[in-house]
């Protein structure tokens, strides 16, 4: 190890390691990387986004119909659970395993499994956001405003959705994020993506090339996480604070738990 | 919410039984850090294997003759790449391991100009690092090819890898490291002179090819789909491919005892054979152990 | 199903190989995560750092992570000590997290009762605040430990034998049922777990079989 001893030496190697790395990312980034790695990152939001929609276009009405109605919960819950214990690495080669079954053709099965597996993914933090930030609403308020002579829908409408926002996007933001981190493994069934230059660089033994793409990968999940944070800013501003009337003491601290729990649900897998 | 004192000391205590017991739990099965054990002494073998179900099944091949010629054998299947289980044998944690000399000698030798069976086989004992070594290789191999459909064959009249010059528009699928290996696109252009786009397409490549995703696909040449779907493997006259031969690779000190053992092995293994071993395990969905023992009692090692 | 009827074996033993892998990565997170939610509850200063970088670390996908990890610690790139690393890292993230709600959920009044009757700031820990923090905790460990185990079968990317041998191995031979034995018993074997650290909350917590659960705390 030379006189440096080997914490110097060590020190040194990942230096280079990430020396490198960037030096990858930079050069593929550039004219000489042809525009491919910018299609990967291109491919990675797009994947991740059109999920979240999805997922958003099933779990939204679902999840206030049972914030509203206050029925239902139990099943969600359930069902969230199971979701949630799912590994989505075993569920994309499964769906594109079983899609080929029924004679599926290659490319629509890999898209299709993988977009059905991040889909499950992003549902039950989706959901949990959608009914949490209705039952948050203080009932009070409901109260005053069906007082008031508001229809059920005015109600959703005007008083809960907006109340409810904060947490919405906070199911939002971790779904996005799970779906980031598992889009990654997508590249083994070849959809593309980030997770292609790592699965590529495994037998290849190319430490810069894969270092690069899960950095970038890194890097595109902070940047969405740090546009999720400024969503929830702004909605936390404009919106006045529907949850603040006294409550029973021992639930103080309710809000402000639930808040983060629906923003750090678990897993991306 | 408010509890009594003796609740308070319930749970606390609890809690640390919970937390004692999940970690016996976990010391229970040894060092969770160190999983493979070196094993030093020669009472126990440890045979490994790659992630590739083909090779699993040699190993268990290789695990159960050894069993019967009276070692206990250690099972450290599915390794993954070559980067994980190559210093685990030069560090003596893994003794056996059924390897593939062209590959292998690739690993060794990335510049190696061999191709033919001999040659390889030649070069790879040259290239091994003092602690390994190779006992004698089997007829089998199994070894990267290009592939096409029948069809794709007869409409283009291809019978071997430099009749693709003529075929505007090859799409070439394989692993995603195909696109860098040296054997890719580019020594497909500068060996013989065919000009491919590449689709990365892993381990659904034989359903890119018969799907017509891609016409022209990197597989080994023992997946018995080659046979059972009609496929061509077409001639590699000018070498691109190196050929590899299955071949126990094994830790040098062991070499003359295991080679009594697997030698017979490797010869009764042919590429037929290997080929069968595979339509059984693809095919029959027969597990690694069960397809190794017929195999062994079919072959008479075990009666 | 005959896949699944004739490797019941095999799938056992992935499933028992399954379950090791887990445990280090939850038992560790879980006792490192105690301190540092701890004093991510106790200090304002330090909440926002903490909670902050765990929620950082969650954020790095599982495969970039075993990518970045080797480098960083000088330990194998294709190993398990590598997987246990980047799981345990994810556990503590989480539970930190965890730890520093439920610590925020012990009443003030008890807390302060016991700092009136003469308890040392280690004795109210161990006695009051730990126990009272119990059912947030728990629910902070049961998100844990479904997630480790999913979070397990990544690992074979990178030739850490677990249930996710049955994903890449059921792909590489086309048989839908193995794959399909694989999402299963993961499942499963999360859900066990699940089940059996609800128990052993309800067995040493029996106050809080009725007390509100992390979200229902919200609704009330």
């Amino acid at each position: 190890m030379g006189p440096k001893g080997p914490l110097a030496h060590a020190g040194g190697v990942v230096m280079t390691l990430f020396f490198d790395a960037f030096a990858w990312i930079l050069a593929n980034l550039g004219p000489a990387g042809e525009g491919e790695l910018w299609t990967r990152i291109g491919e990675h939001v797009l994947y991740s986004l059109v999920s979240v929609a999805i997922a958003a276009a099933i779990a939204i009405p679902a999840g206030y119909l049972i914030g509203h109605t206050g029925r239902g919960r139990e099943i969600a819950v359930a069902i969230s659970g199971a979701a949630r214990a799912l590994p989505s690495f075993g569920l994309i080669l499964f769906f594109v395993l079983l899609l080929g079954t029924f004679g599926v053709g290659l490319g629509v099965r890999v898209a299709a499994g993988s977009y059905i597996a991040f889909v499950i993914l992003a549902i039950p933090s989706i959901l949990a956001g959608a009914y949490a930030g209705l039952e948050a609403i203080d009932r009070s308020t409901i109260s005053a405003a069906r007082a008031i002579g508001m229809t059920e829908w005015q109600i959703l409408r005007k008083v809960e959705v907006p109340l409810g926002l904060p947490l919405l996007i906070g199911g939002l933001r971790s779904a996005t994020l799970q779906v980031v981190a598992t889009a990654t493994l997508a590249a083994y069934v070849n959809l593309g993506g980030l997770g292609f230059d790592i699965i590529q660089g495994l037998p290849l033994r190319r430490y810069d090339q894969m270092l690069g793409a899960a950095l970038l990968v890194v890097a595109l999940a902070f940047a969405l996480d740090a546009l999720f944070g400024l969503a929830a800013q702004i909605t936390e501003r404009v919106i006045p604070d529907g949850r603040s009337a006294p409550r029973p003491r021992q639930h103080r601290a309710g809000p402000k738990w639930s808040r983060a729990s629906s923003a750090g649900t678990p897993a991306h897998n | 919410m408010l509890n009594t004192a003796g609740n308070k000391g319930r749970l606390a205590l609890g809690a640390a039984v919970v937390g004692v017991a999940l970690a016996l739990s976990g010391c229970a099965q040894g060092d969770p850090l160190s999983p493979d054990e070196g094993s030093g002494s020669t009472d126990t073998i440890v045979v490994g294997s790659q992630a590739y179900y083909s090779n699993e099944i040699v190993a268990e091949i290789y695990a159960q003759a050894l069993e019967n010629a009276g070692y206990d054998v250690e099972r450290s299947f599915q390794i993954g790449q070559r980067d994980a289980y190559i210093p685990a044998l030069e560090g003596g944690e893994v003794d056996v391991f059924p390897e593939y000399t062209g590959n292998l000698l690739q690993y060794y030798a990335p510049d190696t100009t061999a191709t033919q069976t001999d040659e390889v086989y030649a070069a790879l004992a040259d290239a091994l690092p003092d602690g390994l070594a190779v006992l004698a290789q089997s007829s089998a191999s199994d070894q990267d090819s290009y592939t096409v459909t029948q069809e794709f064959a007869d409409a283009n009249s291809l019978s071997s890898i430099g009749d693709l010059a003529n075929v505007d528009g090859v799409v070439l699928g394989g692993p995603p490291e195909l696109e860098e290996r040296p054997y890719g696109p580019a020594g497909l252009e500068s060996v013989y002179g065919v000009t491919v786009s590449f689709e990365a397409t892993g381990d659904t490549t034989f359903d890119a090819l018969v799907e017509g995703v891609v016409n022209v696909a990197n597989i080994y040449t023992a997946d018995p789909r080659i046979q059972t779907s009609g496929l061509v493997t077409l001639d590699d006259p000018e070498g691109l491919f190196l050929a590899s031969n299955v071949v126990p690779l094994v830790n040098a000190d062991l070499a003359e005892e295991l080679a009594a053992v697997l030698d017979p092995i490797s010869a009764a293994l042919t590429a037929e054979g290997l080929v069968a071993l595979n339509v059984q395990s693809v095919e029959d969905q027969l597990s690694s152990a069960q397809i190794a023992t017929e195999w062994l009692t079919a072959n008479g090692f075990v009666s | 199903m005959n896949w699944i009827v004739n490797n019941l074996g095999l799938i056992g033993e992935l499933t028992l190989e399954h379950l090791r892998l887990s445990v280090v990565p939850i038992v560790l997170g879980f006792v490192i995560a105690i301190p540092l939610g701890w004093v991510a509850w106790r200090y304002r200063v330090t909440r926002g750092l903490v909670l902050t970088v765990a929620g950082l670390l969650y954020t790095i996908p599982s495969l970039a992570l075993f990518v970045v990890l080797p480098p960083l610690l000088g330990i194998p790139f294709l190993s398990e000590l590598n997987v246990t690393i980047a799981l345990t890292l994810y556990a503590i993230a989480l539970m930190a997290r965890a730890a520093a709600d439920a610590f925020g959920s012990v009443d003030p009044g008890v807390r302060q009762s016991a700092t009136a009757v003469g308890y040392s700031a280690w004795r109210r820990f161990w006695e009051v605040e730990f126990p009272l923090a119990g059912p947030v905790l728990l629910a902070g460990l049961r998100v844990v430990a479904v997630g480790t185990i999913a979070l397990v079968t990544v690992g074979i990317l990178i030739g850490v034998e677990s249930l996710g041998y049955l994903f890449t191995n059921g792909l590489q031979r086309r048989i839908v049922e193995e794959v399909f034995a694989g999402v299963l018993a993961t499942a499963a074997l999360a859900l066990v777990v699940d089940g059996a650290l609800q128990l052993v909350g309800r067995a040493v917590m029996p106050w809080a079989r009725r007390a509100p659960s992390r979200t229902r705390a919200v609704s009330s």
